[in-house]
């Protein structure tokens, strides 16, 4: 299955470039490589599923001299989350942009984005992570600046200077690691940061990096891009950036290096959960006066990113099951409310509450589709965001942290009220004079809808299976470090 | 009269080719002493940047006009990239599967040259496209902030 790990990277870069040249004769290939290239990884992902942890050696070097791709139980998980997510946020791209021009040149750049995500989640060189990162988030600047109206273009600048800030930091975090361990390959750090022990400069080294990816992730006293920049991208870039890039260029990374480069310590367990705390109820507190449907679901996903650090933070296996659960979960509810404000926002043409209302009347399916976001972001059973907002609370009281658990479970019910309040405004009430006449969105959109709502209901019921497989060897992965610096270096 | 004085232009005209032939001379060398594709590339990009800023804008894109830049700059990362797929058929991605021939010799390394090639096209289109884009974009905005003001008057 290993030599499947450079198509990830491969595919999606060859679908930009080659559907950049081939656009100059024939405009509608960027959509058709783009669906083919999402399709096929989506394919390749689900495969690697039940295969063993591998690594790929690029160019046939061996580490730590070369660079290698490293897949398992995490990278798993998340190729999983992205190519999925992207393959659906694809099909509603199909029809959506065409409210936009230059479309093979949103596919490239969707593309771009896709190969930088892809290669963040599999590579096992720190130097490396950091070009993937660049890939990916210089794709997304321009894709949050894609309308190129006043708004977007000022959400584009602030994230590109916030993000740049983070990426030097994220570089100088880097450069400190390599003086100091002599080598970039992560096994190979982490085998020199245990058997010499960390000094002062590579627990500098941490602190930057803590904060880089903090900034990417949107923890809370780096979060100010977050809710400019979400909302401003075309809705099917907003569920991508908020149900997936977050995730993989913050979270990910982050707890990639610190379980798998530093080694989890209870001070930096500490240290995520505060930040994840914070994050859980800044978010909910700023999400509930929003009257932009967008930036309140941007506030929101601040909020539950929030509860994934808290849970990957308390370091116990059940909290990190908890954490990754609610990780995936988000992926699919995040983009499930950004495409179905996508879709109210083709129809009605508007996104802000007060305008709307009665939408129930003539959208059905977006209708249902927001419902089951809004019901599942909340935490109402039978839908997954209460399996996993249970789980990390249940992790919270068996670690004997009854001040975190009481907040989650707290800001679990103001995520209730704001839900409660915008489904009231926006799909309930009487339909205003000017929507009169509005329709249901097309069918590729509502597809995308459906299948997203259909996985919100059916992870929890897959729940018992995944948290044997999938989400047990996330888990595994994450706790065993010794193994995978012996699958680095030993292999 | 577009563009620079003609002693501007004079000399830049003299200078250009220089300038191309070493930008050249750095993506070729590349593997044998320092540089490589980006700063090979940059350096080629410089040179056409400065025509563009000695004749003017129109001289500069009748010779190299910005669908031959964007169509060479994806047509270098695709070769950069096809040169990373073809070591797929010595068993690895990035596989350097050309006969590696004497160190020190211009030939030699294998695909590594090919590779800084390919960046150098690259870099030096996509580089002279941003130019391109900024000068253009430029123009633009400004059109469209004067336009408002003359109505108004």
């Amino acid at each position: 299955m290993h030599s499947l790990l450079p198509l990830f990277i491969a595919i999606p870069l060859g679908a930009a470039f080659l559907g950049l040249i081939i656009a100059k004769l024939w405009r509608g290939v960027g959509g058709l490589f783009a669906f083919l290239s999402t399709l096929s990884l989506m394919v390749f992902s689900f495969l690697l599923l039940g295969s063993s942890p591998s690594i790929y050696k690029m160019g046939g070097w061996i580490p730590p001299v070369g660079i290698n791709l490293v897949s398992d139980g995490l990278s798993t998980l998340m190729l999983v989350v992205i190519n999925t997510v992207a393959f659906l946020a694809i099909v509603f791209s199909i029809k959506y942009m065409e409210l936009y021009t230059a479309k093979p040149k949103y596919y490239a750049l969707f593309m771009l984005m896709m190969a930088g995500m892809n290669g963040v989640a599999l590579t096992g060189d720190m130097f490396n992570l950091f070009v993937f990162l660049e890939i990916a988030s210089i794709a997304s600047y321009a894709l949050v600046a894609f309308g190129c109206e006043h708004e977007e273009l000022e959400a584009s600048f602030k994230y590109l200077i916030l993000g740049g800030v983070a990426s030097t930091l994220v570089l100088l975090g880097i450069a400190i690691l390599y003086s100091t361990t002599g080598t970039l390959n992560m096994a190979d750090i982490a085998q020199s940061l245990s058997t010499h022990g960390a000094n002062k400069a590579s627990l500098f080294a941490l602190a930057l990096l803590v904060m880089g990816f903090g900034v990417k992730g949107a923890l809370v006293p780096f979060h100010a891009w977050l809710p400019d920049a979400h909302p401003s991208a075309p809705a099917p870039i907003s569920a991508m950036l908020s149900g997936v890039l977050i995730k993989v260029l913050g979270i990910y990374a982050l707890t990639r290096v610190i379980f798998h480069v530093f080694g989890f310590t209870p001070t930096l367990g500490a240290i995520l959960m505060g930040l994840g705390g914070l994050s859980m109820v800044v978010g909910a507190l700023l999400a509930i006066g929003q009257d932009d449907l967008k930036r309140l679901l941007a506030y929101s996903t601040i909020s539950q990113v929030g509860y994934i650090i808290l849970g990957l933070g308390l370091g116990t296996p059940l909290g990190i099951i908890g954490g990754l659960f609610h990780l995936l979960n988000h992926a699919t509810f995040k983009s499930l409310l950004f495409m179905s404000s996508g879709a109210i926002e083709y129809s009605t043409g508007t996104r802000r509450l007060s305008q709307m209302g009665g939408l129930n009347k003539r959208l059905p399916v977006t209708t249902a589709g927001s419902t089951v976001g809004f019901l599942s972001v909340s935490g109402i059973p039978p839908f997954n965001g209460f399996f996993s907002k249970l789980i990390i609370i249940v992790a919270c009281v068996a670690a004997h942290q009854y001040i975190y658990a009481g907040i989650a479970a707290f800001v679990g019910l103001f995520t209730l009220l704001y839900f409660l309040r915008v489904q009231r405004n926006l799909l309930f009430g009487d339909l205003p004079e000017s929507l009169q006449g509005i329709k249901e969105v097309p069918f590729l959109m509502c597809f995308s809808l459906v299948v997203l709502a259909v996985l919100c209901l059916g992870l929890s019921f897959l729940y018992p299976l995944m948290s044997k497989t999938l989400l047990a060897s996330a888990r595994d992965a994450l706790l065993n470090t010794s193994a995978y610096i012996k699958l680095v270096l030993g292999g | 009269m577009q563009g620079m004085t003609i002693i501007v232009k004079t000399v830049v005209r003299i200078v250009t080719s220089f300038i191309v032939l070493y930008g050249i001379y750095i993506v070729l060398y590349g593997h044998l002493t320092p540089g490589g594709g980006f700063p090979g590339g940059v350096i080629v990009a410089a040179a056409y940047i400065l025509i563009m800023l000695a004749y003017g804008k129109e001289v500069a894109l009748r010779s190299f006009g910005d669908k031959s830049a964007s169509l060479l700059d994806n047509l270098g990362a695709f070769g950069f990239l096809a040169i990373a797929l073809l070591g797929l058929t010595g068993g690895y991605f990035f596989l350097n599967f050309i006969n590696h021939g004497q160190p020190f010799r211009l030939v030699s390394a294998g695909t590594l040259p090919l590779s800084n090639i390919a960046i150098g096209v690259k870099v030096s289109a996509c580089l002279y496209a941003v130019f391109i884009a900024l000068a253009i974009f430029g123009r633009a905005v400004y059109r469209a902030m004067e336009e408002p003001g003359k109505e108004e008057r």
